[in-house]
């Protein structure tokens, strides 16, 4: 399973709170390209670029490979979406035995009222 | 956990509220209507546990549940699912019980499992309940997180589930 926590769920949203790399990703979802390509395109040095791929790199949105001596760049498997999915997964699983627990803790307030607490067990 | 963090956790739209507090750490958080002395005997005699722990929707049979609450008793849930050809069985011991108010236990099943800390707040006769789980790593929480090792066929059922619920949203 691909790690998803809410650490790197605030480091993915710090990811992408800039405006060149949102525009990074955008590019690398039409196409892969290589970091000079990518420093071209954003009118950036190589070492400027090369910083903003290794923020998007570690939080997983973007996955980069070297080939020769060039290092192209995609988009990661990591998508947003999967960290909100994680949480609400386990939230339903508790929710559902929650739900059962309330009905067990209705039960339980019902004997009280009927026998007095003393005489439930 | 201080008192302050549990009354500022926001109610969300559903009653079940789930914080990943940290790498290692999940919080989960449920008020119930109720006295908590009630709510703890939930958590503590089997027989009751048995009812609740695991869900009818999960389509599995509780097969024993054994509970010997106080510091060093053992505990050992055991279930089979229909698609598994073995139950499976999650075990461990209590660390603290503190009636009506707070258990510790570990769980042993595997080297990733948490310890749980389970607190009873009781207000109004309602029951602020908390479930606090340390992992003993991160990468322990994100693949123990909600039990989907132990009960992959339903988890990926549900996973399904939530794919179709959220593209429709």
């Amino acid at each position: 399973m691909v790690q998803y926590t809410s650490a790197s769920f605030d480091a993915s949203f710090a990811a992408i709170s800039d405006a060149t790399r949102r525009g990074v990703l955008e590019q690398l979802g039409r196409a892969d390209a290589s970091i000079s390509d990518l420093a071209e395109k954003f009118n950036m040095t190589l070492t400027g670029m090369k910083k903003h791929i290794a923020v998007l790199e570690q939080v997983g949105l973007v996955a980069t490979e070297k080939f020769g001596r060039v290092r192209t760049c995609r988009l990661g498997v990591r998508r947003l979406e999967d960290e909100a999915a994680w949480i609400e997964r386990y939230r339903q699983i508790w929710d559902a035995r929650f739900d059962e627990l309330d009905r067990v803790v209705e039960e339980l307030k019902r004997q009280e009222k009927t026998n007095g607490r003393k005489n439930r067990k | 956990m201080d008192a302050r963090t549990e009354s500022e956790s926001t109610p969300t739209s559903s009653r079940t509220s789930v914080e990943r507090k940290s790498e290692r750490e999940i919080i989960v958080r449920r008020t119930f209507d109720g006295p908590a002395r009630l709510v703890f005997d939930a958590w503590t005699e089997p027989e009751l546990l048995k009812r609740w722990w695991v869900p009818k929707s999960m389509g599995m049979t509780f097969l024993a549940c054994e509970a010997d609450v106080r510091v060093g008793g053992k505990y050992r849930f055991e279930f089979l699912h229909p698609s598994a050809a073995k139950p499976m069985a999650f075990f461990g011991k209590y660390l603290e019980v503190v009636p009506h108010s707070r258990l510790v236990w570990t769980n042993e099943e595997s080297n990733d499992g948490a310890v749980t800390t389970v607190t009873f707040e009781e207000k109004n006769g309602k029951t602020l309940l908390v479930v606090h789980e340390v992992y003993p790593s991160k990468e322990a929480l994100d693949a123990n997180g909600g039990m989907e090792n132990a009960m992959p066929e339903t988890f990926s059922q549900l996973d399904e589930l939530l794919v179709d619920l959220r593209s429709r949203e």
